[in-house]
């Protein structure tokens, strides 16, 4: 029995070290509101939980925020707060069209048998310096590499065009992300490093889980050229999400990359 | 002498082709009376649709155009995009204010609104299926859109109506060829 328990504790423990966004709980930002008719301020919550989207379990970190405006410039968030169960900053939003709040996270995970006591040692970082932290001597050494992105979108006035990143999971929407309507049928395409990432499965679930009985979620398969296509029940806020895995490695001792992306999508009635 | 004479009425109704051919339209909406204890006068777009549901024009806008914060385009504009259906298809591309479009907001009654085929707001209208689009959005209210078909041309001189539940009253299209 001890022993099970502490294997169990133990592989908790190792899963919540290696991913601890894309398992169990879910990372979100919660803009306002996603139209405008006038320059305008947004005002976003930043937090990581079960429940859509009630902030009940840990904010998220806003290390990785990258906004960026219409016209391809970066933006600086304001007010930027951190509570108990959120984090939330404003965001001035001066210029018409639609702009792109992200939080990337890029990070590699390391664990190795240490030479002297053989006990299983583990370490989080960066691509670039996770090398750093593990002993010369280790033994057994795996390193696995995670990129994320967590994004949402909104417009002032007439939604503009997003500019692809080329990088990781991302959704290409057909159209605007921020012009989605109960009963309407929505096209996107997922991709992978730019490329069309098929046979991927999306899953989308509608906010206020707490208010119901079943997840509902939808789960939709993307295609050969990663095209996908959700018919939105009803209005509100949706949560999209993906991920995967592959060797698409830049760290080079690295043998696995663990990919994910969740966008958060306003539906109008 | 003769031939001047019969040519002049030609080329007087050549010249203003348009005008002198051009259907008119007209619209009367009618802002409900609420019995709640908070009113504010609806905000209310009024435009034509074609048939695949793309906007052919924007005939009214209603909303607070009150310029107290020197705000130029009215201190409305936070809320137009309530008026979510016309805002998608029609508002959103649109500057405001636009000079015989926007306006201030009515009260409770009836509101005529005429307009004549290719003279702003009205477009020159190809021959098809359109819809008269209503769409009324109230502060601490909700929001409703009433549409009413109608073919262009009109062959005959018609008075289609439909009426809201809420938020709008009846709205009747007067048709003149």
């Amino acid at each position: 029995m001890t022993s099970f328990f502490l294997r169990a504790a133990a592989l908790a423990a190792a899963f919540s070290a290696i991913a601890p966004l894309a398992q169990a709980h879910n990372a979100w930002l919660l803009p306002s509101t996603t139209v405008f008719s006038k320059a305008d301020t947004v005002t976003v919550d930043a937090a990581v939980s079960n429940d859509l989207f009630v902030a009940n379990h840990a904010p998220l970190r806003l290390d990785g925020l990258q906004i960026t405006a219409p016209d391809g410039t970066s933006l600086k968030p304001e007010n930027e707060a951190k509570l108990k169960f959120r984090n939330v900053f404003d965001l001035a939003l001066a210029q018409a069209g639609t702009y792109r709040i992200a939080v990337i996270n890029g990070g590699a995970f390391a664990s190795w048998k240490d030479k002297a006591t053989g006990q299983t040692r583990r370490a989080r970082g960066t691509p670039e310096t996770i090398a750093r932290d593990i002993p010369t001597d280790a033994q057994d050494v795996t390193i696995t590499q995670s990129s994320g992105r967590i994004e949402t979108f909104v417009t002032v006035g007439k939604p503009s065009a997003l500019k692809p990143t080329g990088q990781g999971l991302e959704l290409i929407p057909t159209g605007s992300p921020t012009d989605l309507v109960k009963g309407e049928k929505a096209s996107f395409t997922l991709h992978l490093d730019g490329q069309p990432a098929k046979d991927l499965e999306v899953t989308v679930t509608a906010g206020n889980t707490q208010y119901r009985d079943k997840l509902e979620e939808l789960k939709v398969k993307t295609d050969d050229a990663g095209q996908f296509s959700v018919t939105w029940p009803n209005a509100g806020m949706y949560w999209l999400d993906v991920s995967t895995r592959d060797n698409k490695t830049t760290v080079p001792q690295a043998k696995e990359r663990r990919l994910s992306y969740a966008a958060t999508l306003e539906v109008m009635p | 002498m003769h031939i001047r004479y019969s040519l002049a009425p030609l080329a007087m109704s050549a010249l203003f082709a348009s005008p002198a051919f051009s259907a008119s339209l007209g619209v009367n909406i009618e802002v409900p009376r609420l019995n709640t204890s908070e009113y504010h006068r609806p905000y209310v777009a009024t435009w034509i649709e074609r048939a695949d549901n793309t906007a052919a024009g924007t005939l009214a806008v209603w909303y607070d155009v009150r310029t107290k914060t020197n705000n130029p385009e009215g201190e409305g504009t936070k809320w137009l995009k309530d008026m979510r259906q016309w805002w998608r298809r029609a508002g959103r591309d649109l500057s405001v204010p636009i000079d015989g479009v926007t306006g201030a907001t009515r009260p409770a009654g009836k509101h005529q609104l005429n307009f004549t085929e290719g003279s702003a707001p009205m477009p020159q209208l190809a021959p098809g299926s359109y819809k008269l689009v209503v769409e009324a959005a109230r502060e601490a209210g909700g929001r409703e859109v009433v549409s009413i078909p109608f073919q262009w041309p009109p062959t005959s001189a018609s008075q289609p109506s439909a009426a809201g539940k809420e938020e709008l009253g009846e709205i009747t299209l007067d048709l003149k060829p």
